[in-house]
C-alpha cells in the first residue's frame, strides 16, 4: 500500500511570519486609536466618569448580584422558550379539521407577540398583571417580566422551528406515513428531531439576543445588573457602574456568540458531508 | 381472491388526467412489474394504493376490502398491509439502521423493543448486512441505504410490497446487490408490484409485466411474451428505445 504523501515541512519562518505581521498591524492600529482617544482634551473627564476604578469596585458587588438575577432569568426563560416555541410550531404544522383551533391559535399568537415590542410586553405584564391582583398568582415584577420575555421570544423561536420543519424533505414524511406512523408520530419521531438539528444555530442566536434583552426587566423595577448600576449612578453621579454592568454582559455574550459560531460551523460541515 | 385489485382507477392532478381507468389485479405470491416512459403514471398508481395520494374514481381493494372502507379509516391498518420503498430511500438520517428498522414495528405495531430488534438483526443477517446495525444512513453507500430501506419496510411484515424505481438513484455497480434481495423475496413468495427501468430484471423476476402510457395500461402479459413479441405499436416503440439505450 502506498504511504500517504508526506506533508511538506514548513520552516519556522514560513509558519510564524504571517502571525507576526497580523499581530503587529493590530497593535499599531489600535495603539494609534488609543493614543488619539487618551490624548483628547476630554479624556480625563471621561475616565473619571466612566472608567473610575474605585467606583467600579464599589459598585461591583451589587451589580454582580443583579447580573446573577439576569442570568437566572435567562437560563429559565431559555428552557421555557425552547419548549413552548416547539409546541407552538407543532400546533402550527398540524393539518386536519380536528386540529384547526390549535393551528389558528398558534398563527394568531405568533402574529401578535412578534408584532409587539419586547419592552411593551415587559411593561404590560410586569406592571399590568400584578395590578390585577389575581389570587393564587405571583405578583412580583421578576416573575411577570420573565413571563413576558418567554411569551415574546417564543413567537420568534416558533417561527425558527417552523422553518426547520418545513426544510425537512417531503420524502421523510412520505416514508413515515407509508410505514404507518400517524401524523403525530411522524412529527415526533421523524420531523422534529431533524428540524431541531437544522435550526440549532438559529436558536442559539436568539439565545444570545435574549441574554442582553433580559436587562429590559430593569424598567419594571427588577433589581438586575442594569437597575443596580443605575441606582449607583443616581447616588454618586458616576457612570462607571454602567460600564461594570456592560463588562459583565460582554463576559457572558461573547463566549455564547463564539459557541454559536462553533455550532453553526459544525452544522455546515455536517451538511457538506451528506452525500445524498 | 386478489391481494390487490384495482378497478377503473382514475386520477387527476388539477386538470391533467394522470391515471385513466386503470385495471390491475394482483394475486398472492404474484410479482407484477410496471414499465413505461417517465410521466406515464407508474408512481402515482403505487401512491394511490397506499393512500399517499387521493384518487378521483374507481376502487382499490386489498384482500377484497376497499381501502376506503371503515376498516382502513385508520390508515395504519392499510400501511400494515402494503409497504412501499422509494427511489430516494428516505431513511431517517438522525436514527441508526436498527432504529430505522424498528421504529414502525415498535410505534405502529406495538412490538416490544427487544422483540423488534431481534427481528431486525435477523433481517439484517438475511440480507447480508449484519455489521451495519449501528451505522447511520450517511455512513452507508446508496446501495446499502436502499437495502436498509427495503428491510425497514419488510420489518412491518406487509402482505404486499411496492417498489418504486428503487435502483434508479444507484451507481450501476450497486444495483446488483439490491436486485438480488428482491429476487430472493420473489422466490420466498412475496407479493410485489415493482416499478422499474431494469428490463433484464423485470424479465427475470416478473410473473407479469404491464406497460403504462398516458395513465393507461396499454399492454400486459408474461415477460417473455411482452418483451419478445409486443403487440401494441407504443410498446414496440418503448422497448425499441430501451434496446437502443442498451438496457435490455
Ligand atoms: N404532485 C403532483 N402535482 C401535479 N402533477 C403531478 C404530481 N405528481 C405527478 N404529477 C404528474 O403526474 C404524471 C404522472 O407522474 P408519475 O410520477 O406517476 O409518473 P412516473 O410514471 O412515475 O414517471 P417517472 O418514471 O419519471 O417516475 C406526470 O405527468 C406528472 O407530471
Ligand atoms: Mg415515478
Amino acid at each position: 500500500m502506498p504511504a500517504p504523501p508526506a506533508r511538506r515541512a514548513l520552516s519556522a519562518r514560513e509558519r510564524y511570519l504571517p502571525f507576526v505581521f497580523s499581530a503587529l498591524s493590530v497593535v499599531v492600529v489600535f495603539g494609534l486609536i488609543a493614543r488619539l482617544v487618551t490624548r483628547a482634551e476630554q479624556w480625563p473627564r471621561i475616565k473619571l466618569q466612566f472608567f473610575n476604578i474605585d467606583a467600579i469596585i464599589a459598585a461591583f458587588p451589587n451589580v454582580f448580584r443583579g447580573f446573577l438575577t439576569n442570568m437566572t432569568v435567562w437560563a429559565i426563560a431559555l428552557v421555557a422558550i425552547a419548549i413552548w416555541a416547539l409546541v407552538l410550531a407543532i400546533f402550527r404544522s398540524l393539518t386536519g379539521p380536528l386540529f384547526a383551533p390549535l393551528k389558528v391559535f398558534s398563527i394568531l399568537y405568533i402574529d401578535l407577540l412578534r408584532g409587539i415590542p419586547s419592552l411593551l410586553l415587559v411593561l404590560l405584564f410586569g406592571f399590568g398583571v400584578p395590578a390585577l391582583q389575581i389570587p393564587g398568582l405571583p405578583r412580583t415584577g421578576l416573575f411577570w417580566g420573565g413571563v413576558a420575555m418567554i411569551l415574546g421570544y417564543s413567537a420568534y423561536a416558533a417561527e425558527v422551528y417552523r422553518s426547520g420543519m418545513e426544510a425537512v424533505h417531503d420524502g421523510q414524511r412520505a416514508a413515515a406515513k407509508a410505514l404507518g406512523l400517524s401524523q403525530w408520530q411522524t412529527l415526533i419521531y421523524a420531523i422534529v428531531p431533524q428540524a431541531v438539528r437544522n435550526v440549532l444555530p438559529a436558536l442559539l442566536n436568539l439565545a444570545v439576543a435574549l441574554q442582553k434583552d433580559v436587562a429590559l426587566l430593569s424598567v419594571i423595577g427588577v433589581r438586575d445588573a442594569v437597575r443596580e448600576a443605575q441606582i449607583f449612578t443616581a447616588r454618586t453621579f458616576n457612570y462607571s457602574s454602567l460600564i461594570a454592568a456592560a463588562v459583565l454582559f460582554l463576559a457572558a455574550t461573547i463566549p455564547m456568540a463564539r459557541f454559536t459560531d462553533y455550532v453553526a460551523r459544525k452544522d455546515q460541515e455536517r451538511r457538506l458531508q451528506r452525500t445524498l | 381472491m386478489y391481494r390487490v385489485r384495482i378497478d377503473n382507477l382514475t386520477k387527476y392532478y388539477g386538470n391533467t388526467l394522470v391515471l385513466d381507468a386503470v385495471n390491475l389485479a394482483v394475486k398472492e405470491h404474484e410479482v407484477v412489474c410496471l414499465i413505461g416512459a417517465s410521466g406515464s403514471g407508474k408512481s402515482t398508481l403505487l401512491r394511490c394504493v397506499n393512500k399517499l395520494v387521493p384518487f378521483d374514481h374507481g376502487t382499490i381493494e386489498l384482500d377484497g376490502v376497499s381501502i376506503e372502507d371503515e376498516k382502513f379509516k385508520n390508515s395504519n391498518e392499510l400501511h400494515k398491509r402494503v409497504g412501499i420503498v422509494f427511489q430516494a430511500f428516505n431513511l431517517f438520517p438522525h436514527m441508526n439502521v436498527l432504529d430505522n428498522i424498528t421504529l414502525a414495528p415498535r410505534k405502529v405495531h406495538g412490538v416490544s423493543r427487544r422483540e423488534s430488534e431481534k427481528h431486525a438483526h435477523e433481517l439484517l443477517q438475511l440480507f447480508g448486512m449484519p455489521e451495519f446495525a449501528t451505522s447511520y444512513p450517511e455512513q452507508l453507500s446508496g446501495g446499502q441505504q436502499q437495502r436498509v430501506a427495503i428491510i425497514r419496510t419488510m420489518a412491518t411484515n406487509p402482505h404486499v410490497l411496492m417498489l418504486d424505481e428503487i435502483t434508479a438513484a444507484l451507481d450501476p455497480e450497486l444495483i446488483g446487490g439490491v436486485l438480488k434481495i428482491i429476487k430472493d423475496l420473489a422466490e420466498q413468495g412475496m407479493t410485489m408490484i415493482i416499478v422499474t427501468h431494469e428490463m433484464g430484471f423485470a424479465r427475470e423476476v416478473a410473473d407479469r409485466v404491464c406497460f403504462l402510457e398516458g395513465g393507461r395500461i396499454l399492454e400486459e402479459g408474461p415477460p417473455q411474451k411482452l418483451f419478445s413479441t409486443p403487440t401494441h405499436p407504443r410498446t414496440q416503440q418503448f422497448l425499441q428505445r430501451i434496446i437502443e439505450a442498451g438496457r435490455l
